[in-house]
């Protein structure tokens, strides 16, 4: 396949930055979407260029590493895959692909395609956790009972990456999903219970700081996250959210 | 975490949007309600109406409530929409919202501000001239006079077509906002489908008659 790739390329963080148009030869469908851009670079690299910055680690879909935003939809056209799992296959010859970084307040970009999504971290740390004690006496978590559907429920929160497709994809750049899957995976089961109040409250105030917008239930999130994080996660954070406010001292 | 705190967060926003929008929907219920009475009987539009004018709890508690949610609806829609703008200073060069998004769930500060202008001019037509009556002028009361200004006002045929447009823009900012308002206050269980259909339902039907209502009128007036 012949491709023209339009790429954003920005030096650093300050840089007002810019779209480049790129013209690539001798794709394979076969290819994965990163690959493609590996023989990009290797192309750029011989001719004296520098290569385009892009985030990826285990090009498995699993480290929620790889994050671009290709022909307007977080990790391109594709449905339940990352930027990695999409194929060439996709695209037809002669294409033009648009490929630009996430973009939110909260994800600055650090170069080219690479954000910083460590605001998704300082989340976590705010109460995306459960203390236990380690004291060697600790309960065998599988002999607590819980019913099968909060377990599947709580088990398909916590397939959520972290990617930050659901920021990317919303027009108001909320992070309301991922918050909202953090929160589920524990509030489901009995060992999130204790910390429940605190940790939505924390939570929810930390994503606040960090510069996310507000969810308005466009689904946009739903639809490109590649893991398939449900809307009902939101819903479920709300009620938390709730019930944390009206009945915490 | 302060109960101001709370009042500040975005989840708190949402919800108290959402609550503002279902006394809203609520209301546009019953005003439809009301409305398609003139279709069948100008006595009694007449009747219910003269009700709704002089009615101490309508008038003077349910009235100032309308008004309250009517403004904090768009004042607080107009303060998400900023911060949200503010969220994402730098747009994306090629963004293909359709491929994930409805175009109502997309454009409710547009399909907002056409409802906004549509009161603007509904205020003008009804509520300005009604307030003059009886709190300006200090006319007396016919009870008979209802229907002869409500069909008087669909003489003219601009107006009408005014009234159908911001009607389908009604309906559009409807057919999202019903459904958000249910997820914005937590409720996504067993019934949103149904509450889906019924919402979709509510979104056309009511938005419907109210275009039905101005053309009859329009049509039949005096």
């Amino acid at each position: 396949m012949k491709l023209t790739l339009k790429i954003w390329r920005q030096k650093d963080r300050n840089d007002k930055g810019g779209i480049e148009t790129y013209p690539i030869d001798n794709v394979s469908e076969h290819m994965s979407f990163l690959e493609m851009m590996d023989v990009l670079n290797e192309q750029l690299v011989s001719e004296g260029k520098e290569p385009v910055a892009f985030d990826h680690d285990c090009r498995e879909g699993i480290c929620g590493m790889c994050s671009m935003q290709i022909n307007g939809e977080a990790h391109g056209p594709d449905r339940g895959v990352t930027t990695c799992q999409l194929h060439m296959r996709k695209f037809k010859d002669g294409d033009t692909i648009y490929i630009e970084p996430f973009r939110a307040k909260g994800f600055p970009i650090i170069k080219d395609l690479v954000v910083d999504r460590s605001a998704f971290d300082r989340i976590q740390h705010a109460g995306g956790f459960v203390s236990v004690n380690t004291s060697g006496n600790t309960q065998d978590a599988n002999a607590i009972p819980i019913p099968k559907t909060d377990a599947d429920n709580a088990f398909d929160a916590a397939t959520c990456i972290g990617c930050g497709a659901c920021v990317a994809s919303c027009k108001n750049a909320s992070a309301m999903l991922f918050v909202s899957a953090k929160v589920s995976q524990f509030a489901l089961l009995p060992q999130g219970k204790v910390e429940a109040k605190r940790r939505v409250l924390n939570m929810v105030e930390q994503m606040d700081k960090e510069g996310f917008g507000n969810c308005t239930n466009t689904g946009a999130c739903e639809v490109e996250c590649p893991k398939g994080i449900s809307l009902e996660n939101i819903a479920r954070m709300n009620r938390e959210y709730l019930k944390a406010s009206i009945f915490s001292e | 975490m302060s109960k101001s705190g709370i009042l500040k967060s975005s989840i708190a926003r949402k919800v108290a949007m959402a609550l503002s929008a279902f006394f809203l929907m609520i209301f546009l219920l019953q005003h439809f309600a009301i409305n398609s009475i003139s279709l069948f009987s100008a006595s009694a539009f007449n009747e219910v109406s003269h009700f709704m004018g002089t009615n101490f709890f309508i008038q003077f508690i349910m009235q100032p409530i309308l008004i309250f949610a009517v403004v904090f609806h768009f004042i607080m829609g107009f303060i998400l929409e900023a911060r949200n703008m503010k969220a994402r200073s730098v747009k994306y060069v090629k963004n293909n919202g359709n491929a994930n998004s409805t175009w109502m769930s997309r454009n409710m500060l547009y399909s907002g501000l056409v409802i906004l202008a549509f009161l603007g001019l509904h205020f003008y037509d009804f509520w300005i001239p009604e307030i003059m009556h009886k709190y300006v002028h200090v006319l007396p009361e016919d009870p008979t006079r209802y229907f002869g200004e409500l069909q008087h006002k669909f003489v003219d045929p601009v107006r009408v077509g005014l009234y159908c447009v911001s009607f389908v823009l009604l309906a559009l900012h409807l057919l999202h906002g019903f459904n958000s308002a249910f997820q914005s206050v937590g409720a996504n269980n067993k019934y949103t489908r149904g509450l889906k259909k019924f919402g979709t339902a509510y979104a056309i039907l009511i938005p419907l008659g109210f275009i039905v209502i101005a053309i009859f009128h329009h049509l039949n007036h005096c």
